[in-house]
């Protein structure tokens, strides 16, 4: 595992968890816990959003089925020759909110960005006993390490927001809100006043 | 009169762009090792050797630090006794579409309305200054906008004084919470005109990391507004611990005797900017 020759010591306590989530897990979950992500999940962005707006306000079905999925807000740099991909840290998950609760409604189960969301997003979150992940940003050559596979399933014309799906292995995220309720940036916070 | 032929700008911008996508500058790796030896909380100590094992990474391998590599802020200093044989603000242009290109570089510029990516991660936003010699001095400045969008004006009246000030700032670091990526370093540009402490603002972004402004008072205002932003233990990535700002940069300028504005530009712990003198 290529991780493990640069950081032999680093997050040796990941709890790992296979993707897609099982309910069990999700509620096993607390925020503030360390995981390390296994599987395939789903990236989009402002642009994809936008397109899963535009589909869904036409009654359309999505390009893929994103129950019970994980949802990854990312737009990689491209793959150099011999890559899978290039940097592919998070984004600023604030702007896909607007979104989130209407993916969320149709089956859409976990999200992973980074930074705060909004009151409407927490409570779908905790309303459909979901998750919001923070994966770590500015990492984006450390995190390309550890996506084994990556493809576009859909919207290729709209480059680095484009839909793809990765596999990932061991890759490390925080529970950010969980699905009781509970905001791992809120609690940081009250802890310091 | 020295000539400076456009094509030999080109090429160095080019380099210049892919180098910084790549590889963060000594001092501010040094600030975040420096960061890790002294964060208080054990997984925003955990994340800083991430950061570092990620400068290392992208750095050996030459992938972007960040996959946001952000819209190019070019400062160009033209020595008044240069002649560029050619069309300077073309030659600045083509070097960053063409790093972006070849260093596999993301291309983020969209237009704002249509948002219709432009393809090239051009137009760079490029400052001018004209200064004595014969020498071009680019600095480049990747902005990932994670950062970028957290930024903040105010047009203060005088009255708020420098507690105003202190209050502003801090508070706008503190609200942007996790999202502009901390530990952040914070440029701040205060007095002028609303576009100059704007400017003024990115600008300090450039100075060496930590290094404190040459006046006393507001290099003291600095090491106070770091130490009140830090004392609120949001931390890396909002994730708890003594690092939310590695710096605070500065810049004044005299303002109109009705006026104080107040910019601040958040760049994110990947801070990325190289200097080329041609």
């Amino acid at each position: 595992m290529s991780l493990l020759r640069y950081t032999p010591d680093l997050f040796g306590d990941l709890k790992s968890i296979d993707l897609p989530f099982t309910p069990d897990v999700i509620i096993s979950l607390k925020a503030g816990d360390l995981v390390g992500l296994n599987g395939y999940l789903y990236t989009g962005r402002d642009q994809t959003h936008r397109r899963f707006e535009a589909l869904l306000d036409e009654g359309k079905a999505l390009p893929v089925d994103l129950k019970g999925q994980l949802l990854y807000y990312v737009g990689p740099s491209p793959a150099q020759p011999g890559q899978v991909i290039g940097a592919a840290g998070p984004t600023t998950s604030y702007r896909m909110d607007k979104y989130t609760p209407r993916l969320m409604d149709l089956g859409l189960i976990a999200t992973m960005g980074k930074g705060m969301r909004s009151i409407p997003v927490r409570e779908a979150i905790t309303k459909h006993k979901g998750l919001y992940l923070a994966a770590f940003g500015g990492a984006g050559a450390y995190l390309s390490k550890c996506i084994v596979e990556a493809e576009v399933v859909a919207f290729e014309d709209a480059g680095p927001e484009a839909l793809f799906r990765f596999k990932v292995e061991n890759f490390p995220a925080v529970v950010i809100n969980d699905a009781h309720g509970n905001d791992y940036y809120e609690m940081v916070k009250k802890k310091q006043n | 009169m020295r000539i400076v032929q456009a094509d030999e700008i080109t090429k160095a911008v080019r380099a210049q762009t892919i180098d910084a996508a790549t590889d963060l500058e000594p001092d501010i790796l040094d600030a975040l090792l420096a960061a890790r030896d002294s964060e208080t909380s054990p997984l925003s100590r955990n994340v800083l050797e991430l950061l570092i094992s990620n400068a290392d990474i992208a750095s050996r391998e030459k992938i972007p630090l960040c996959q946001d590599t952000g819209v190019s802020v070019v400062f160009v200093e033209i020595g008044q006794d240069v002649h560029v044989e050619g069309i300077l603000e073309e030659a600045l242009q083509a070097g960053v579409a063409q790093g972006y290109e070849d260093g596999y570089l993301r291309k983020s510029v969209c237009d704002p309305l249509t948002r219709v990516n432009t393809g090239t991660n051009t137009p760079a936003v490029i400052h001018y200054d004209i200064v004595p010699g014969d020498e071009i001095h680019i600095s480049l400045l990747p902005k990932g906008c994670g950062s970028e969008n957290m930024s903040g004006l105010t047009m203060l009246p005088p009255s708020a004084g420098i507690q105003g000030m202190i209050d502003f700032v801090v508070e706008l670091v503190v609200q942007a919470g996790p999202n502009p990526c901390p530990p952040v370093t914070v440029g701040v540009g205060m007095g002028g005109t609303f576009e100059k402490a704007a400017l003024l603002a990115k600008k300090s972004l450039l100075r060496p990391l930590g290094q404190p402004h040459p006046r006393e008072d507001i290099a003291q205002l600095e090491q106070q507004i770091k130490q009140e932003i830090n004392e609120r233990g949001m931390g890396v990535h909002g994730l708890g611990g003594n690092h939310t700002s590695l710096a605070v940069h500065i810049e004044p300028f005299p303002s109109h005797i009705a006026s104080l504005p107040v910019a601040v530009n958040i760049q994110c712990h990947a801070h990325r900017y190289k200097k080329i003198i041609l």
